[in-house]
């Protein structure tokens, strides 16, 4: 156990410390500084931009933005929507897979669309090849580009002092994937080549003879290049249905540190890259200090909780000295599956190396919390807007509590940006809440809609409910797999709020910020409420857990905590 | 004798007009101008019927007594709510009311066209009226003095019972009615309808009729109702929940919960907060005409103060006397106490002051002068020759004046001016001094310097000034040097040397555009644009009509160093909006412990684990979180009326402090007093 805690302590270092030089990138990327790279992508980008006819350096409004980024996405939408549903004839479809169910189809693609991987198929009877290099890994690129290209304009925004114009959409949005997520997955994909992870383009199954002298079929594909993607862009997607957790996917120790690191990677240096892009890198270590310590807490409590082990087996005299180890990978162990179930659900990124339904209750407990609050780190681009409606309501009480109009980095925060902020912040409750409370009351009453949903009765099937609402919601993607969840209810709900929780919350602090830019500045003085002091990282640290907390205990109380205390 | 300023918070008479109007406001279309309390109202209502239906029969909603109980306490909270809101209006009208006793129904006597005088009822004055008021009556109206000047007792409105002097024409033209005129006559011009007066604005503000929430107020309003809308999301949701658990659950637990839930503390008292801060401010003697203008103030960052009455004492003084080489200082001292004998000037007066107290003058000497008085030829001083003087009897002629006009004399009578006088000249100019040289017999033999004398105290006030984060600028009509000078000893941050009132404006313009919100006082008509162009305008009540109109507030006590004060109480409304927020919403962490485990206890014993307080029972745990989320409203009105004491030590610090006290208070508090309550219930159930 010690060994584990050291060696979790020194990925988390390794995160921070290659984090750092990324974040500093990434900031020179938006800021349109001149810089090596320019020579590496710059033909690429100028030839896309030639061939669409989009003139990259015209300046754009916030609404412009907004409706650009819409745009692009509802023609992606129609793209995949048609792939999926006609993958069945389409061509590269070695495994001879069928097309997908309408409904199934929607849900992958609001899924995907969102940056999320709520997976209602297993990927290896589900796609195609061409399903996945076109509609699943196209969107790993896109969908993570778009979060990210809209927290830029956020950064753009926060560094103006009295402007409408923040910089071009498409310009972000290329920019972030070719330059940023391109070549983090590259490099990320040579290493998982390297430890055996197959990226095969053209055969089908392989027939492997197993020890015991039996013949199976495996599936491949190309793999590796979208298991890199798919973790550096925070997706989760896996190729295979069970995720990281599959052999293939995640072979070694070493592919499962490089993978957790890469999860974390640039939701972390896109934290770093706001403190180098506003030259306030004070703000940006209040920010990831705030994070950080809500992450730590929650991940203290799994490992302490996943070491425990199960309470029934320890009574039944079982030495349980490895922790709880049901659903669990033996050559990963559960030190590390808890690492990475925190980091998945902190990030919004979904992929599991662990079966999060066998996690102990209290452990599951803390993958919902991290999702409930869905803004400790958060997808890449995205997550830092989830923290941006905490910092905007932190200002706003935190103002009121020195005597001064409440401002944030020299702007009023007003009555219009509080009535966005607070609907941000309605929504995430809202849709959990109601979506888990008639999937309880169908089940509850009897309906036979919902009569095989449930493999495990009482406290954790409400937890299984619960967590798929919560994972859509946080477009996170990972699933309590205990719940059958591949029928026309499961996706039809989870695919709307997939969508209205994805872009609401980018609407938002898009529109808070662009607002906020066109205001004058006010100077600062000695009365100013700092955004940069460590009190007040406190303080949006104490408003998050309050949020998050009272809105969801009720929810959590019967769930989990129900679970855990009824042993 | 000062008006006494602080009445007790829970007068009697007072609380009895507000136990009234708290029962008056429950009528449902004035409880809907605030969300949070009218979805109590709702709430309660709902429990109503629910006690009804019990007494009907209906078996699954339990005990009535319960039901009851908890319906009794959220008719509690509604009117402790109220009642707190009821509260401060009765003190802000009391406050107004003790104003406007003195201005009712006076005799005044109008001024017709053909110059004859008629009595009329001070109620049917018209604006532009003329009224004439002599020794010994009371001003029927606001208005301005057109002719004459008087001696009027203010102390009605001030609570200051020296009078004071004003007179037509100039910035000391302006009278208020209610005052009383001691001496002389006067005829003034109405300037405002009665009843639209400054205080009769106030009165209205205070009263709550024309009540404007500010924009504050108006995005802290939003903050709460999405803290409603989110519990009312958790309170909907959960029946479903508890279905699903086989865990029952009563309307009573769920309104319980809900009522507890969203900010009740905080929006019951949120009215009271805002009246309370007009009534504050009126207590300074301060009139806002609005809500907003109170809490502009504590948003300041630039505040524009005259120096002289504000900085200074003043007046210059004399200080030193420094004769010319090979003039005897006994002489030197001497000459100039005679040059300045008939001087009435406040600063020939402290020459003749600083003299009598100069060793080289004995007592002898100056009887002996003051003897010799009537027999000298004084000569005054004329913007012409910019000196004064006397001339003896013996034909000594001695002239004190400006080192430029005194030059001028001694060398056109052919004397040199010594080099040490031009050296003290320039010295007592970089001190921030005014030198007065001495000439006798047009030769000068020295320099006296007269000094800006600071008011004891204004230094420290800048400093807090300063540690609020507010920039103090110093206006004054000296030149740049001086200007410099006293800003240092002052200590402010700024100052504007050789002032004329464009520059001002200019100042508070450029201010602005830098994003600053500036304030100035102000009282003559010439300050009336940069009042109006100030975001925060205090007029001076003894100033014109148009610097009245142009501020957005007026200082009856005619204090200039006042807008510190305000920017207190703007400061404190906010504070107090904030913390009783975090107050209230940290509270529902122990809340939870106290109704979630209550609701579930009996299906799901196992959450009886999350019942850290050891509650009695769920009926005791439930009532007492609805108990103390009521009681906790009328133990916060002191709080909220008196604001949340301000201390300039700095933004984080201020957090810290506040989080301290208000966020983790909030978090402790209620699990002390539920603990308590559910004690007292259960000794004496």
């Amino acid at each position: 156990m010690l060994l584990e805690i050291v060696s979790i302590t020194l990925v988390f270092a390794a995160i921070v410390v290659l984090a750092w030089p990324l974040g500093k990138y990434i900031a020179a990327v938006y800021a349109g500084e001149r810089h090596w790279s320019d020579r590496v992508f710059g033909p690429l980008e100028r030839l896309s931009f030639r061939l669409s006819g989009i003139d990259p350096s015209r300046e754009m409004t916030w609404q412009e933005h907004l409706r650009t980024l819409l745009t692009i996405n509802v023609v992606w939408f129609f793209w995949s929507m048609f792939v999926l549903m006609n993958q069945g004839w389409l061509p590269w479809n070695p495994d001879g897979n069928p097309s997908m169910t309408p409904d199934l189809a929607f849900n992958t693609t609001a899924s995907f669309i969102v940056n999320c991987n709520l997976q209602h198929y297993s990927g290896e009877s589900g796609l195609s090849y061409f399903s996945q290099i076109f509609a699943i890994m196209f969107f790993q690129f896109v969908s993570a580009g778009t979060g990210m290209a809209a927290g830029a304009v956020v950064f753009n925004a926060m560094r103006q002092r009295t402007a409408a114009q923040l910089g071009n959409f498409y310009d972000y949005f290329l920019k972030s994937c070719t330059r940023i997520l391109l070549p983090v997955s590259f490099v990320a994909t040579l290493v998982l080549i390297a430890e055996g992870t197959p990226m095969n383009l053209f055969e089908g199954k392989d027939t492997v003879t197993t020890l015991q002298g039996d013949t199976v079929q495996v599936s491949r594909g190309p793999a590796a290049a979208m298991i890199a993607i798919k973790q550096a862009g925070t997706n989760g997607g896996g190729y295979f249905g069970v995720n990281s957790a599959h052999p293939l996917e995640n072979p070694t120790a070493l592919t499962n540190a490089v993978e957790n690191i890469l999860i974390l990677l640039i939701p972390i240096a896109f934290i770093f890259a706001l403190g180098f892009y506003l030259k306030n890198r004070r703000l940006a270590r209040v920010i990831f200090g705030a994070m950080t310590l809500g992450f730590l807490m929650i991940l203290a409590v799994t490992i302490w909780s996943e070491f425990q082990g199960n309470p029934n087996l320890n009574r039944m005299g079982i030495s349980q000295t490895e922790g709880s180890m049901e659903g669990k990978e033996v050559r990963l162990g559960a030190g590390f599956s808890a690492l990475w179930a925190i980091s998945t659900t902190a990030t919004s990124n979904g992929s599991v190396n662990a079966m999060h339904d066998s996690f102990t209750p209290l452990g599951g407990a803390m993958q919902l919390l991290d999702m409930m609050i869905n803004a400790l780190y958060g997808g890449v681009g995205v997550g830092f807007l989830n923290f941006y409606i905490f910092i905007i309501l932190s200002a706003f009480i935190g103002g009121l509590m020195v005597g001064r109009t409440p401002e944030l980095l020299g702007k009023k925060v007003e009555a219009r940006e509080m009535k966005i902020a607070m609907l941000v912040a309605l929504l995430h409750p809202f849709l959990i809440l109601v979506g888990t409370a008639i999937a309880a009351w169908l089940s509850a009453s009897g309906n036979p809609m919902a009569a095989n949903w449930l493999n495990n009765p009482g406290y954790h099937g409400f937890s299984e409910m619960l967590y798929e609402f919560t994972s859509a919601s946080a477009n996170n993607g990972s699933g309590f797999e205990g719940l059958a969840d591949n029928n026309p209810f499961w996706n039809i709900s989870t695919g709307i709020v997939l969508l209205l929780s994805r872009y609401l919350p980018i609407i938002g602090p898009v529109a808070i910020a662009g607002l906020m830019a066109a205001k004058k500045t006010i100077p600062e003085s000695a009365g100013t409420l700092r955004s940069d002091s460590a009190t007040f990282g406190i303080l949006i640290l104490t408003v998050i857990f309050i949020l998050a907390a009272l809105a969801f205990f009720p929810a959590l109380a019967l769930g989990p905590l129900a679970e855990h205390f009824s042993f | 004798m000062k008006r006494q300023r602080s009445t007790p918070f829970f007068a009697p008479a007072l609380v009895r007009e507000a136990i009234r109007e708290s029962f008056l406001k429950l009528d449902p279309r004035r409880m809907f101008r605030n969300p949070v309390m009218f979805t109590v109202e709702i709430c309660t209502a709902v429990m109503l019927v629910v006690c009804t239906w019990i007494l009907a029969g209906e078996q699954t909603q339990g005990a009535f007594g319960y039901n009851f109980a908890i319906f009794v306490w959220l008719l509690f909270t509604l009117l402790f709510a109220n009642f707190a809101e009821a509260l401060a209006e009765a003190r802000g009208k009391a406050q107004a009311a003790s104003l406007r006793k003195t201005r009712e129904e006076t005799p005044a006597k109008v001024l017709k066209a053909d110059g004859s005088v008629a009595e009329r009822s001070s109620s049917d004055l018209k604006k532009g009226d003329r009224f004439v008021c002599e020794a010994g009556d009371l001003i029927p109206a606001d208005g301005e003095i057109i002719e004459g000047i008087a001696t009027i007792d203010e102390s009605a409105i001030t609570g200051e019972s020296a009078p004071v002097i004003r007179e037509s024409g100039g910035d000391k033209s302006s009278v208020t009615g209610g005052t009383k005129v001691l001496s002389d006559r006067i005829v003034v011009e109405v300037t405002t309808v009665p009843g639209e007066s400054f205080l009769d604005k106030m009165i209205a503000l205070v009263e709550g009729a024309s009540r404007q929430k500010t924009p504050n107020e108006v995005a802290l309003n939003i903050l709460l109702a999405g803290f409603t809308l989110v519990f009312l999301i958790v309170c909907i949701t959960l029946p479903s929940f508890a279905q699903y658990a086989q865990a029952p659950l009563t309307i009573a637990a769920l309104i319980a919960l809900f009522v507890c839930l969203i900010p009740t503390t905080i929006g019951g008292l949120l009215s009271a907060i805002g009246i309370a801060g007009m009534d504050r401010a009126l207590r300074a003697n301060v009139i806002a005409k609005s809500g907003k203008a109170v809490e502009t103030a504590g948003d300041l960052d630039t505040l524009l103060l005259d120096k002289t009455g504000t900085i200074t004492i003043g007046n210059r003084k004399a200080t030193h006397f420094y004769p010319a080489n090979g003039v005897d200082t006994g002489h030197f001292t001497r000459q100039c106490v005679l040059s300045s004998l008939a001087d009435d000037t406040p600063e020939g007066k402290s020459i003749v002051e600083l003299g009598a107290n100069d060793k080289s003058l004995s007592q002898q000497q100056l009887q002996f002068m003051l003897a010799e008085k009537s027999a000298m030829k004084f000569i005054p001083f004329t913007a012409e020759t910019r000196s004064s003087g006397v001339d003896l009897p013996g034909g000594l002629r001695l002239r004190k004046g400006a080192f430029d006009a005194i030059r001028k004399m001694v060398e056109v009578a052919g004397n040199p001016i010594p080099a040490e006088t031009a050296e003290a000249v320039q010295r007592i100019a970089a001190n921030g001094g005014t030198p007065l040289v001495v000439a006798e017999n047009e030769a000068a033999i020295g320099v006296i310097e007269l000094q800006d004398i600071i008011k004891p105290g204004i230094r420290e006030r800048f400093d807090r000034l300063r540690k609020m984060g507010v920039k103090t600028v110093m206006v004054t009509g000296d030149n740049p040097l001086t200007a410099k000078f006293i800003a240092q000893e002052a200590g402010v941050d700024d100052f504007i040397a050789e002032a004329r009132p464009e520059d001002k404006l200019a100042y508070i313009r450029a201010e602005q555009n830098s994003g600053k919100l500036v304030a100035m006082m102000g009282d003559g008509t010439n300050d009336a644009p940069a009042l109006a162009q100030a975001d925060v305008g205090v007029a001076m009540n003894s100033g014109t009509a148009a610097a009245k109109e142009a501020g957005n507030m007026v200082d009856l006590d005619n204090d200039p160093t006042k807008l510190i004060e305000v920017v207190e109480i703007g400061k404190q409304l906010l504070m107090t909006r904030g913390t009783l927020t975090t107050f209230s919403i940290a509270n529902d962490v122990a809340k939870y412990f106290a109704i979630v485990p209550a609701l579930f206890a009996a299906a799901i014993p196992g959450l009886n684990a999350l019942n850290i307080m050891r509650l009695s029972s769920p009926e005791s745990a439930i009532l007492s979180a609805v108990i103390f989320n009521a009681i906790i409203i009328p133990l916060l009105i002191p709080l909220a009326l008196r604001g949340v004491a301000y201390r300039p030590i700095g933004a984080s610090a201020l957090l810290r402090r506040n989080l301290m006290v208000y966020g983790l208070g909030g978090i402790v508090a209620p699990f002390v007093g539920i603990k308590l309550i559910d004690i007292a219930i259960t000794i004496f159930h």
